[in-house]
């Protein structure tokens, strides 16, 4: 009796782990504080591009692809971009994880929830109002930090983007 | 010799760009004049009896300015009869959101019923004086004798999902402390809000 039920059980608990444990390994839910200390100050040689967006966000929207083909367009080069989405937390699963996977988004995507702005919008960059689409393209290595608020088109990227790689 | 002046003409160009435009805190607003939602103009020198204006850049596709519809109009509910009346101006170009179109604009200021006048900049030349980059962003003024100033710029509080669950009121404090002969402890604060849609 107790051997004939355990296997559906383990089954079970395997498929809610597997299941909580993609959810959570797609997009994590950060705080400032960890989103500094894990992508802001990451040492590392590497280009990162850093897009602030939100599902909300129609300009964020339509320059997401540009973003997107980033990877593909510098394969080889290092570079790494981060979709760092401002929506609340609580449209997580209703908005964030349909959107990415309609849009079959490839970058890594980071969910910041920490809607007290003040405190921290100046530690991204002094010259970001607030407003979104914003991004801040990050080299430490290479004394990289620049910022810019506002959308951005094919073109203007990749010539952004190649003066740095 | 030749160093300096290439080192004062690199820093005059650094000067160019790192300049924050608009107006900062202090500065003197100067007078604008606008077309408001009951199809009559609204100037600044209209307001010659009041303490202080209460300036809302917003808009009404934005889903931060929907967030904070509620509250602009709370605060004009409480601050107007205290002498600090809202004035809400829409900058964004209707040709990129048909949203905020001036016809647009008057059906939602009806249906909500505004207490205060939402007002089309459609030339966008009174968010730029201003400075604004977002909707919402808040511009509180403060009336010395003849002339208005600014006392503060920013958010409205620290929640835009829910007022419930803000624990600092920017807007409020602020006149609060005016109210009260104050300074201004905190002039400046940065929320995420939507770009301002320049034509």
């Amino acid at each position: 009796m107790w051997k004939k039920h355990i296997l559906p059980r383990v089954a079970i608990i395997g498929l809610l782990i597997m299941a909580f444990g993609a959810a959570e390994g797609a997009i994590p839910v950060m705080k400032f504080d960890e989103f500094q200390s894990k992508v802001l100050q990451r040492e590392s040689d590497t280009l990162y591009v850093i897009n602030f967006w939100a599902t909300w966000c129609k300009p964020c929207i339509e320059e997401l692809p540009y973003f997107e083909e980033l990877g593909p367009n510098y394969k080889g080069k290092k570079i790494k971009v981060i979709l760092v989405s401002l929506d609340f937390k609580t449209n997580l699963e209703d908005k964030v994880i349909p959107f990415v996977e309609k849009k079959e988004i490839k970058s890594d995507v980071i969910l910041l929830d920490d809607l007290d702005y003040n405190s921290w919008i100046n530690k991204v960059s002094a010259d970001w109002s607030g407003a979104i689409p914003a991004t801040l393209f990050l080299n430490p290595e290479k004394g990289i930090s620049t910022f810019r608020e506002g959308e951005f088109d094919r073109e203007s990227l990749n010539k952004q983007i190649s003066q740095y790689l | 010799m030749k160093s300096v002046f290439l080192s004062l003409f690199f820093l005059s160009f650094i000067g160019v760009f790192s300049a924050h435009a608009g107006y900062e805190v202090g500065d003197v607003v100067g007078e604008f004049d606008l077309l408001n939602v009951d199809g009559k103009n609204v100037s600044l020198s209209d307001y010659d009896q009041e303490k202080g204006l209460i300036v809302v850049f917003t808009c009404n596709h934005c889903p931060y300015a929907k967030l904070y519809e509620e509250r602009i109009i709370e605060l004009h509910k409480t601050y107007a009869s205290q002498g600090y009346p809202v004035v809400a101006i829409n900058p964004n170009d209707p040709e990129k959101v048909p949203e905020d179109s001036y016809g647009n604009m008057k059906k939602r200021a009806k249906s909500k019923d505004y207490p205060f006048p939402y007002l089309f900049d459609e030339a966008q030349d009174v968010a730029k004086n201003f400075g604004a980059t977002r909707t919402p962003h808040v511009f509180l003024l403060e009336r010395t004798t003849v002339q208005y100033k600014v006392a503060y710029i920013g958010a409205i509080d620290n929640n835009p999902q829910s007022a419930e669950s803000a624990d600092k009121f920017y807007v409020s404090d602020a006149i609060g402390e005016l109210a009260n002969n104050q300074p201004v402890k905190v002039t400046e604060t940065k929320a995420v809000g939507c770009t301002i849609k320049w034509k």
